[in-house]
């Protein structure tokens, strides 16, 4: 039961928080703080409880779950479950969302109660689609956390916020329900052979079907996830969207929202059709390829701010998309790490960019220019994230990308080398960043109070946890080793995956429950 | 002809002594309050009527009607929903001029034409159901007399309901002629007859049949008058035409032609094909030019039909429960919806302004929540009861693998969304300050506040936890099947 109060304490904590706002306008922010950290202790006692090295069998299984039967008639049931990289991911939620608020604390002066309501029913539904094992609650959370994301940006949003969030809105409305047709589609197919009508996860997987249903149905799974990633062409949403939106959604937005589009791809599209997925790797790991550069070339060339780092995002996102239909051990392992650490590196920017423009009430670059010497703790700290950011080495990110590429190295060479060029790129705006907003001359004469003591805790949390993920990841590819164990294990053993045997054989004798990096860490 | 039941006719005696004690209570003492009350208590005790007569074994008033079931189960729908219109109009009613009486009489005599027509199983019992309906909205609609655009819309529903009835009596002519039967129950023969020379005339007479109940269901291209009604009538009244007068033909419609297998006619299928396609669009893409509240609900309607009808092309036996499923959700947004409607209106006019919700939010936070969820769940957007409606339609499409209308439904909610949430994001947008001078407060009666309430637990209760309901429909529907 404990994995349904990670979702109605939030649930019941943004209520709570629109109604305390007639009495106090402290009261909201610090019940959403409350709330999460519940959860974030829950999470981190399931941790301790049920993720240990010990009580994790090598692949399968579920270590926390809840089923109860809600609509019968259609096989439906209120089924959660949490493996390791739920578990991860639930815990990014909270410990995210607690940034977002405190990061929110004095941006947000209207509407108090009704933006936490918001942010909290969001987190909801994002710890949600990280738990469902039934594919009809999965939709339910998927389109519940669409509505609060909506009013965010709408209502707190920026000077272009409605365009944005109708944008945003509808993108994510049309894919999500061509999801839905292709759940339905898995269902009757199911159901019709098997004679049991469900919507469970468990029960789906390993339905037989013709090479052409399998395209079509992983076709409009892989459509949803690849707008919430996002892939080039569908991409067009998330810098509007980024952009718009109050800090505490950009970090949302940049830290979960894509997120579960990663985790989306993991669970569901290649184990519930691994023929189709294999199939249409080259094609999805093309796309990926194009978003790495394409979305780094359109990061260096803009002038406002956040729309750079929201065109990071894409460039970032475009790594997990290859790592994850490259499909062996490294590849998935980097894929955590990378939705992990950019999660948090890019969840750091838009605080600092939200901090900024608090500051100087602009996102153009053209207006900044040496705020070091004015503000040098942001100074630091930013130039720490755009470091992040461009994959140095002691910061999560550099081991997330690094495992991806050394992953997609033995499926497609070509691939892997065009993907590294996207880490010189990376390098090339991280750092024109830095010296368009912070160094140079102080055109307008800038004086700006720096970090405040809040905003200095909420940043340093962030370096401490990006720090431990760049140095010690071990904890997390342990925790996660199960669940991408039955991931691959759904999956028959493909060109790729014997490919990438042959290689690890190499260093690594050949365990498949044995990951490579048991034996160097972070290389 | 031997088998009569009178036992099985209480809830249509109920209904029809009501208007005749209503007319001469006024008669003797005009009172609204009074009046109000017993009309309330008139549908409470139809309603309660019912489960009675579902325990009797026989229960066919033949030829003319046949209270299976199914039928029952729409007439309680159709009475709690003109319940809620009733309980709606009372504080309406009190801002308006002249005699107020009158128009529980009026629609009392509505719902016990739209209560005829989910239990006729013969042309005449239906044509008379139609008529007593449609002749008592004549008069709702253009109601307040005062006002030149109820008049309008009265007019317009009288003519080209009139010009439709006469397609509808034509096409049961046609069909009689060649069926020599007016039983709705035998249409079955239609199926052996498919192949045969007097096609023509009975697709001709389908065809005639089909304009008929068109004009009723209001879809395309049989939709004209819809947008000019729903502005120009009174909110409540609005409420009921979307609902009660829509529904019940919706219900005639799916249990008489579900039995005839519409794939035997592949022209007929093609027609109601296009007619939901048409709908779905026209619908949604003119919904997005209007400013108008109500003329929004009304080509928002116009598409909600055209999705009814994806499920009814579908066909089969778990489309009945989608369809009444569906039709249950839209009744109770729908009367939501308008409720909220007219609680807001004035002695002036209708709030049916866009700019009459901008920053409701503001000034009465629960009026605007419940109408933000009642848009969602037009939207059908989850934790309401439009969603699982939408879900269930698209089901049944999906399992008769009617691919191009679903996917032509999906691309259609998209568009819906736009308007819906143009209207969303205006009840939270702050007001104009100059706005608040003009504005006018809402009237709310403790009947209209605790009927929202109901309606809108309801409308959360169906898309959290929609099994009872199902379970209910499914066991009702049986007997259909």
């Amino acid at each position: 039961m404990i994995l349904a109060w990670l979702i109605i304490v939030p649930i019941m904590g943004g209520l709570l928080a629109w109604f305390l706002d007639r009495w106090n306008p402290k009261g909201p922010r610090w019940i959403s703080l409350l709330a999460l950290a519940i959860n974030l202790v829950l999470t981190l006692g399931l941790w301790a409880k049920h993720f240990g090295q010990a009580e994790l069998p090598p692949y399968g299984g579920w270590p926390v779950e809840v089923d109860r039967t809600w609509i019968p008639q259609f096989g439906i049931s209120f089924h959660l479950g949490m493996d390791g990289l739920s578990l991860l991911l639930v815990l990014l939620t909270s410990f995210l969302g607690i940034m977002a608020v405190a990061a929110s604390w004095t941006e947000i002066q209207d509407r108090v109660g009704f933006f936490h309501f918001n942010v909290m029913w969001i987190l909801a539904g994002i710890t949600g689609v990280f738990l469902a094992l039934d594919l009809f609650l999965f939709y339910f959370f998927w389109e519940m956390m669409l509505i609060p994301m909506y009013f965010l940006i709408a209502l707190w949003g920026h000077e272009n916020r409605i365009y944005a969030s109708i944008k945003f809105f509808i993108f994510t409305q049309v894919s999500g329900l061509l999801m839905l047709l292709a759940i339905l589609g898995l269902y009757f197919l199911h159901g019709y052979q098997t004679g049991i009508f469900t919507f469970n996860y468990e029960q789906l997987l390993g339905t037989s079907m013709t090479a052409a249903t399998a395209r079509w149905l992983m076709l409009g799974f892989f459509i949803a996830f690849a707008v919430k990633l996002p892939a080039v062409p569908v991409h067009s949403w998330l810098p509007d969207a980024h952009t718009e939106a109050p800090t505490a959604g950009s970090v949302i937005l940049a830290g979960l929202l894509l997120k579960t589009g990663a985790y989306g791809l993991l669970r569901f599209v290649v184990p519930l059709f691994p023929g189709a997925a294999l199939d249409f790797a080259p094609v999805a790991m093309g796309l990926a390829v194009i978003g790495i550069l394409y979305g780094a070339l359109l990061a260096f060339a803009q002038t406002d701010l956040k729309r750079l780092v929201a065109y990071t995002s894409i460039s970032h996102m475009g790594f997990v998309l290859l790592g994850a239909f490259a499909w062996n051990e490294l590849a998935l392992q980097g894929v955590v790490m990378q939705v992990l650490s950019h999660g948090i590196s890019t969840g750091a920017l838009f605080i600092l960019v939200g901090a900024l423009q608090e500051r100087i009430h602009t996102r153009d670059l053209g207006r900044m220019g040496g705020l070091w010497a004015t503000v040098p703790r942001m100074g630091g700290v930013a130039l720490l994230f755009a470091l992040a950011s461009l994959g140095l080495p002691g910061l999560g990110n550099f081991v997330g990308e690094f495992l991806v590429l050394q992953g997609t190295y033995p499926v497609s060479a070509r691939m892997t080398v065009l993907a590294a060029v996207g880490l010189v790129t990376a390098t090339v705006y991280s750092l024109g960043m830095i010296q368009r907003a912070f160094h140079g001359p102080n055109q307008e004469g800038w004086k700006l109070p720096d970090l405040s003591g809040r905003e200095m805790a909420i940043l340093a949390t962030l370096v401490i946890v990006l720090v431990g993920l760049g140095l010690y990841p071990q904890p997390v590819l342990d925790t996660t080793r199960q669940a991408l164990n039955s991931f691959r294990a759904s999956v028959p053993p493909t060109r790729a995956e014997v490919s990438a045997q042959v290689v690890r054989s190499g260093f690594d004798g050949d365990d498949p429950a044995q990951p490579a990096l048991d034996h160097g860490g972070a290389p | 002809m031997t088998t009569a039941n009178p036992a099985a006719l209480w809830p249509l005696i109920v209904m029809g002594a009501a208007p005749v004690v209503i007319m001469l209570v006024v008669a003797f003492y005009r009172h609204h309050g009074v009046t109000a009350v017993l009309t309330l208590i008139s549908f409470v005790l139809a309603f309660t009527t019912l489960p009675g007569v579902s325990s009797l074994t026989s229960r066919e008033i033949a030829p003319l009607l046949l209270l299976d079931d199914y039928a029952l189960f729409y007439m309680g729908l159709l009475f709690a929903a003109s319940f809620v219109v009733a309980a709606l109009s009372y504080s309406y009613l009190e801002r308006h001029e002249g005699n107020r009486e009158e128009f529980y009489i009026l629609l009392l005599l509505a719902t016990l034409g739209s209560a005829v027509l989910v239990a006729s199983s013969h042309f005449a019992s239906f044509f008379l159901g139609l008529e007593i309906l449609s002749v008592s909205l004549y008069c709702l609609i253009a109601y307040p007399r005062r006002d030149p655009y109820g008049i309008e819309g009265g007019i317009k529903y009288l003519v080209l309901a009139g010009v439709s009835t006469a397609f509808l009596l034509f096409g049961m002519a046609l069909i009689y002629a060649e069926l020599g039967t007016m039983e709705l129950g035998r249409m079955i023969l239609l199926q052996t007859m498919a192949g045969d020379a007097h096609r023509l005339m009975l697709l001709t007479g389908l065809a005639m049949i089909i304009v008929g109940i068109g004009f009723k269901l209001a879809v395309v291209p049989f939709h004209l008058w819809t947008p000019d009604v729903y502005e120009g009538a009174p909110a409540p009244v609005t409420a009921f035409v979307a609902t009660v007068s829509k529904g019940s033909m919706f219900a005639l419609l799916v249990r008489y032609f579900t039995q005839v297998d519409l794939h035997l006619y592949r022209s007929l299928f093609l027609v109601f094909g296009l007619i939901a396609i048409a709908s779905m669009f026209v619908g949604n893409l003119l919904a997005l030019l209007q400013t108008n509240v109500k003329r929004v609900l009304a080509y928002s309607s116009i598409a909600h039909l055209g999705y009814l009808l994806v499920a009814f092309l579908a066909g089969g036996a778990s489309v009945v429960t989608a369809i009444t499923f569906y039709l249950t959700a839209y009744f109770i947004t729908t009367l939501t919806a308008f409720g909220i409607i007219t609680v807001l209106s004035s002695r002036a006019r209708d709030a049916d302004a866009l700019e009459d919700y901008r920053g409701l939010f503001w000034r009465h936070p629960w009026l605007a929540g419940i109408f933000t969820a009642a848009l969602l769940s037009l939207a059908g957007i989850p934790l309401t009861a439009g969603f699982i409606g939408k879900f269930y339609i698209l089901a049944a499409g999906i399992e008769s693998a009617l691919w191009l209308p679903v996917i032509i439904l999906v691309v259609n909610s998209a568009i819906g969304l736009f308007y819906y949430l143009r209207i969303v994001i205006a009840l939270y947008t702050y007001p104009p300050p100059e706005a608040e001078v003009s504005r006018v407060a809402p009237s709310l009666s403790l009947a209209g506040s605790l009927v929202l309430a109901a309606l809108t637990l309801l409308l959360v209760w169906l898309g959290v936890y929609p099994a009872p309901l199902i379970h209910a429909i499914q066991t009702t529907i049986a007997s259909l099947l």
